[in-house]
């Protein structure tokens, strides 16, 4: 039973992992064969790295993954806190449907339905080109907010409800109240939802590809656009690359939270 | 914890400055829900009145009844993606079973391996595949190398069934392990004390308790899978139509974008609804939260 057990994990994780495996090896493959290995070499590194579209479209996704990150942050955090004083029970129901609608839809529909709105807009207002840099900024906030609440909320549900209390008793207004202690106990939420915006906006590709002008290009639409017409292995390279941060972020995270858990357990 | 606390003396207090509290909180909301408004159900509606709207902006039905001819899509789609949750449940249950029975270290270590993926971009991963898959790629080159002859892959159902299992495994995978890990293992235990054999606890006990998960797998797979382009689009070889190819393609031209987001509002609803009579097996009012993590 063990035996099988362990042959099954390594079966299934081998099937996951082989594909980009391969795909990481012959992004160091000197000719443009994805059957034949022909030799080491950095070429599609410096053939991707010359080309100045690279770099633009990686300043893109950031600026547009920091920026939409902050935004749903502060939006989704305040919502986080109003929908957990809301009193009535209909409302808060209603809220929170209507804030669970991007996660619930599939991806194609949130994009295609925030391109008809810019769209429609544009057409009223009279623009040439009604999709930008900021259709696809509100686009990513829209579907980074339902992360942010989802992570705040519980945090706030934990929290002793009378610790802000006991701070209004103490003199604080109930804003003071709210930085100085509710703040502090859902910091961690805060960062969780704050993260979790952050990658699902570098990652995003679909809602992006709907709502995105010609002049605003980010790495996922770059890739997508590389895989359009004839291949070419630079788009091994930075797929690689990518495939590298995030594994490198996903060890990180994982050592750090192994390391805030022992701390947790020393503090104690 | 619970100090004890004159609750007489101090509630006249408490209740003065509560009645202060609400203001601040319910502002706290206003943002979103004017974004929400805006942003979410704005453009919901602006699917159902292009869905019901000709090009100059006329009522009419045409684009509904022209949906008629994709009727052949819509159900090549809904049975592909039918089939590959199918696949993730057959895999993915018993992978999550066999993860939650690992020492704690290694089941940490397992899920990290399986969450890597999911955040690794979803186009690579695809690629990836036709990388291996393709008529010149490395299997291809291995099967000639040992003159067992060529397979051609790319461009069949089972290659984009493949890429959507591929794709989406770990979304089936990581509910059904967080449900599991929570059970409680005395239940498990009353019932090898009630005479099960263990194959009789796990689907008496075991399995029964993991529904929620399961049904937020099946959701977490469906879904994506049946809306999917990129993956019908690369692995189906340019042979292979779904919902999600056919949306993308009226999306190109503003002369059919109605027909589009008519196609697009009845996908949606037919989400919505199997979402909607799914979640009615469970009845884990958290689920919907647990799903993310």
């Amino acid at each position: 039973m063990k035996a099988l057990s362990r042959a099954f994990l390594i079966l299934v994780f081998g099937i996951l992992y082989i594909p980009m495996a391969v795909l990481v090896l012959f992004s160091f493959n000197s000719s443009k064969s994805t059957g034949n290995f022909t030799g080491f070499s950095l070429r599609w590194y410096t053939e991707l790295f010359s080309t100045p579209a690279t770099f633009a479209a990686l300043r893109n996704t950031l600026i547009l993954a920091v920026c939409s990150a902050i935004i749903a942050t502060v939006i989704g955090t305040l919502a986080a806190v109003g929908i957990h004083k809301m009193k009535n029970r209909y409302l808060k129901k209603a809220v929170m449907s209507v804030t669970n609608i991007p996660m619930m839809n599939p991806d194609i529909v949130t994009g295609i339905s925030m391109m008809l709105l810019f769209v429609f807009v544009g057409g009223m207002l009279g623009l040439k080109n009604s999709l930008s840099f900021w259709t696809m900024l509100i686009a990513h906030v829209t579907f980074n907010l339902p992360y942010v609440i989802l992570s705040v909320l519980p945090k706030l549900r934990q929290m002793d409800s009378h610790l802000p209390e006991a701070a209004m008793d103490l003199g604080c207004t109930p804003v003071q109240a709210f930085f100085k202690v509710e703040l502090h106990a859902i910091l961690p939420g805060i960062l969780t939802g704050m993260m979790m915006a952050f990658t699902l906006s570098l990652d995003d590709f679909v809602i992006s590809f709907f709502t995105s002008g010609s002049d605003f290009q980010t790495l996922p639409l770059l890739i997508y656009s590389m895989t359009k017409k004839d291949v070419t292995p630079d788009m091994y390279a930075l797929s690689t690359i990518m495939m590298a941060v995030i594994f490198a972020l996903m060890i990180l995270t994982n050592f750090k939270s192994k390391r805030e858990t022992k701390k947790a357990k020393a503090d104690r | 914890m619970n100090r004890p606390i004159d609750k007489e003396k101090f509630s006249d207090k408490v209740k003065e400055k509560r009645i202060r509290e609400p203001l601040f909180a319910r502002a706290a909301a206003y943002p979103h829900i004017v974004w929400a408004a805006l942003f979410i159900i704005a453009p919901l509606l602006f699917v159902c009145y292009y869905a019901f709207t000709d090009q100059s902006g006329n009522f009419t039905l045409s684009n509904i009844q022209a949906l008629s001819q994709h009727t052949g899509t819509f159900i090549l789609s809904v049975s592909y993606s039918l089939i590959a949750t199918v696949i993730c449940l057959i895999i993915g249950y018993p992978l999550a079973f066999v993860i939650s029975k690992a020492s704690r270290k290694r089941q940490n270590l397992l899920i990290m391996f399986l969450m890597t993926p999911m955040w690794m971009n979803l186009l690579i991963r695809t690629y990836s595949l036709m990388a291996i898959l393709d008529d010149g790629g490395l299997l291809n080159a291995m099967l000639r190398a040992t003159g067992l002859g060529e397979l051609h892959i790319i461009g069949t159902g089972g290659a984009v069934i493949f890429g959507m299992v591929y794709d989406f495994l770990p979304y089936m995978v990581l509910p059904i392990y967080s449900v599991m890990t929570k059970q409680d293992s005395s239940l498990i235990e009353a019932a090898y004390d009630l005479g099960c054999n263990r194959l009789q606890a796990h689907f008496k006990v075991t399995l029964p308790l993991s529904v929620p998960g399961i049904i937020s797998g099946i959701t977490m797979v469906f879904v994506p899978s049946i809306s999917t382009f990129y993956i019908s689009q690369k692995l189906g070889g340019g042979t292979i139509f779904l919902i999600g190819d056919t949306i993308e393609m009226q999306f190109q031209n503003r002369a059919t974008y109605n027909v589009g987001a008519a196609i697009s509002l009845v996908m949606m609803i037919l989400i919505l609804v199997s979402v909607a009579v799914m979640n009615r097996f469970s009845d884990d009012e958290d689920s919907a939260g647990g799903v993310i993590v």
